[in-house]
């Protein structure tokens, strides 16, 4: 082994861009990579491959991911965005009721969209997401040693079509191609399939930060089938701390004396104190809110059955949706072969408890719940690249989708559980001699009414030919994709024209405004990779100098001819002029050369070194 | 680039008859999914993208409607320009205008908080049960019969039956919201 070899790693340019799985969760986001056959989670500087979902908004200066904002949670309470995925894909009404628990504000304008006023700048969710993906991004590269482009993210079965738009939008605002969208239940079941392979009915029970989600699956052959998701997008650990929250800041009050319900950065830190209680639970038969504020000492004893009493109407509403999913499956609990445990919450000793007695059956907990939703995702991401090629997903639309008929009723075209991608067609003609424009409500949800289901968009047939009343023929086709969202094309049947469609989203941003964030990000992160990737190289070349310093000093230096020396030297002074430079494949090709002059030197020095120690060896 | 199949039948490339081999027709659902679903194609040109999210989209429309015999008559009806009624718009059957009539007294009742009406509700959701038993057994029949003679007299015998079954259906659905 030569002293001076270096590898470069493969970067030919033929080699597929790898795709990461990314899990963009409520509390944490972790990326994961496909090694060979194993997926892998990758870890930040830090060493931790946990990235919390919080990004901190200063005044001035970049915003900050992470670990590192978690510590402005406490300080900077009002520019410092958590939980954001709570807020995808929704509108300032939807989200009402939790704002008051939330630190930080809405700017004017947030009815379709949420604009967060942070760090005297608005923001609205996916471009919080987008600041946390970025730093995934940043944290596989750097251990990929390659750019990363595309990526498989996983989203709450769950998840309407708006906030699957919204987390694709923070993909691509984060400069990544999202390939495709996959259902963290379905993720979780894929990474526990990969090493297990048996063919059964099993049921993944996700109760994670903010989500709750219930999937049953078929497994067979390697065909990872959905037979039916329920779910709760607004249940999860949050709604446990503001419990506990709730009950502290009562304590206090009367305590005290004192009223710290207003107090963000009091909020912030009991917030802390009452998770850190929490997560003693899941192994302690007791345990003690501690909060010291102002001078003050708050300390609560909480033994677990309290603690279960406590929580228990919020696990009650998990139970809901794992029968509506048995009984929409088809299936008795008995029928189900296996259960799997996904999400931090059910670390929980009362959540484990819930899941067996419905189930009668003992929870898979091998795979560690918080990296089991990435895992998959990097399972997923090795299927879309061919990698993984004896494995696919089969996954559902969980929400029935409808259009908007006469009265405010809705008239189903796609039932929930249907196996995606699933289609409908519908024709529409017009009402009025002339009419140009046909305008359709789509919603999603399983309500009669309209008023009673989510608005997903309003559909315009435009510049329709003029005809008489009723002779219009558009055929309209609804096609869900792979991705659980709405694709919408139009024909004009009495043309056999392409019919235009304007899209007017109910919630989330236009195309136009994810392209503007894309630009505004687009240069910086470019810019980014690029101060990186030389950064790194220079680490590089330092290695490679120094080596190759330490050789000019030893033995085998001085036994080279005078050109080959002086072809060291030539690589040398080339490399060290390079490495001022930005031009980072300019000081790789520059190191190569030095490698490739230098390696009569390591030959030599190799020899020697044999030579040494055949010295050093009495042969018989 | 290939066209895509014109009709559900033929996605799976079998004869458009009425009654199937379910686990066959199953078998040949994983076959093709796996040889076809997008994710199959992340890699591959736009076209041929587009081609697996269509042909996708239209064999899990297919399997969806094909696997449930009731939905399958139906499709082959309307394939044969058969709309089924409006259940909506279609009067009782006559037949059941009596049954029909007595649920809806007890229903009411209910609703006004005599409890004692759900025994009546669940005698008649029994026997409504029993005669969808004996719909779905008559319709096997029938079937049979159409692949046999295919002929138009079968066709509209069986949507008669669809019809009825339909109505039933919705007594059976009314029935059960009261008593559950």
């Amino acid at each position: 082994m030569s002293v001076l070899q270096i590898d470069f790693g493969d970067d030919s340019p033929s080699s597929p861009p790898r795709v990461v799985g990314i899990d963009l969760g409520t509390t944490n986001s972790l990326v994961a990579y496909l090694d060979l056959t194993a997926p892998k989670v990758i870890p930040g500087a830090d060493g931790s491959p946990l990235v919390p979902s919080i990004v901190h908004f200063p005044a001035s200066g970049e915003p900050v991911v992470g670990a590192a904002a978690q510590q402005a949670l406490l300080t900077d309470p009002h520019n410092t965005v958590y939980s954001a995925k709570r807020l995808m894909g929704r509108g300032a009404a939807d989200v009402a009721g939790e704002l008051s628990l939330l630190p930080f504000s809405l700017a004017a304008g947030s009815e379709s969209v949420i604009r967060l006023a942070v760090g005297g700048r608005e923001v609205t969710p996916p471009e919080v997401g987008a600041y946390v993906l970025r730093q995934l991004k940043q944290n596989a590269e750097a251990v990929l040693g390659e750019p990363v482009t595309q990526a498989v993210i996983t989203v709450p079965a769950y998840f309407n079509d708006a906030q699957r738009q919204a987390t694709k939008d923070a993909g691509r605002i984060a400069g990544l191609e999202v390939l495709r969208l996959v259902n963290e239940p379905t993720a979780a079941a894929l990474a526990y399939g990969l090493d297990k392979r048996q063919n059964g009915t099993i049921a993944v029970y996700d109760f994670g930060g903010g989500t709750f989600d219930i999937s049953i699956l078929k497994l067979q052959e390697g065909l990872f089938e959905v037979l039916a998701t329920n779910g709760d997008t607004h249940l999860g650990g949050d709604d446990i701390d503001n419990l506990l929250l709730r009950v502290a800041l009562e304590d206090i009050a009367s305590e005290w004396g004192r009223d710290l319900s207003s107090d963000n950065e009091a909020i912030q830190r009991l917030r802390r104190a009452v998770i850190d209680a929490k997560h003693e639970l899941s192994t302690l038969p007791a345990t003690t809110i501690a909060f010291d504020y102002d001078g003050r000492e708050y300390r609560r004893h909480l033994p677990r059955e309290v603690f279960d009493k406590l929580i228990t109407p919020i696990i009650d509403r998990t139970l809901g949706p794992c029968r509506s999913c048995l009984a929409d499956a088809g299936l008795t609990p008995e029928q189900i072969d296996e259960v799997v445990l996904v999400g931090g919450s059910t670390r929980i000793p009362l959540v484990r408890q819930a899941v067996r007695a419905l189930f009668k059956a003992e929870p898979h907990t091998e795979l560690n719940p918080d990296e089991v939703v990435a895992l998959g995702a990097a399972v997923q991401a090795g299927i879309l690249s061919g990698e993984v090629e004896d494995q696919l997903l089969l996954d559902v639309t969980p929400l029935s989708l409808g259009i908007e008929t006469m009265g405010g009723v809705v008239s189903k075209l796609i039932l929930r559980n249907s196996t995606i991608p699933a289609s409908a067609t519908e024709q529409f003609t017009t009402a009025v001699d002339g009419q140009r424009n046909v305008l359709i409500h789509v919603l999603q949800g399983e309500r009669e009414l309209a008023k009673d289901c989510r608005s997903l968009a309003r559909f315009d047939l435009k510049d329709i030919d003029p005809v008489m009343a009723g002779m219009a023929r558009i055929e309209v086709r609804f096609l869900i994709d792979a991705n659980g969202i709405l694709n919408v094309s139009a024909k004009d049947l009495r043309t056999g024209k392409e019919q235009s469609v304007e899209i007017k989203p109910s919630y989330g941003l236009t195309d136009e405004q994810v392209e503007a964030m894309i630009l505004e990000s687009f240069d910086k992160a470019e810019e980014d990779f690029k101060e990186r990737q030389v950064r790194e190289t220079r680490v590089e070349a330092d290695r490679v100098l120094a080596a190759v310093e330490k050789a000019k000093q030893s033995d085998a230096w001085f036994e080279l001819p005078a050109s080959e020396q002086a072809g060291i030297d030539q690589a040398l002074n080339e490399l060290l002029l390079s490495y001022h430079g930005d031009d980072y494949v300019l000081i790789q090709s520059k190191m190569e050369a030095l490698d490739h002059a230098s390696r009569g030197l390591a030959e030599t020095m190799m020899n020697s070194a044999v030579r040494g120690a055949l010295k050093g060896t009495k042969i018989e | 680039m290939n066209s895509l199949p014109s009709d559900y039948y033929s996605v799976f490339g079998i004869a458009p008859t009425l009654a199937l081999d379910l686990p066959e027709l199953q078998r040949q659902f994983y076959v093709l999914s796996k040889q076809f679903h997008p994710d199959r194609f992340a890699r591959a040109s736009a076209a041929e993208q587009q081609y697996a999210l269509d042909f996708t989209s239209l064999l899990n429309d297919a399997w969806r409607v094909l696997r449930d015999p009731v939905s399958r008559a139906e499709y082959l009806l309307k394939q044969q320009g058969l709309e089924p009624g409006d259940s909506r718009t279609n009067p009782p059957p006559p037949e059941l205008l009596e049954e029909v009539f007595e649920l809806n007294m007890a229903l009411e009742e209910l609703r006004a908080g005599d409890g004692d009406a759900r025994g009546p509700i669940a005698e008649a959701l029994d026997r409504f049960l029993a005669m969808r038993d004996q719909l779905d057994r008559d319709r096997e029949a029938l079937f049979v019969r159409y692949d046999d003679q295919r002929d138009a007299a079968t066709l509209g015998d069986l949507r008669a039956l669809l019809n009825r079954r339909r109505y039933i259906e919705n007594l059976v659905r009314d029935a059960q919201q009261a008593l559950s």
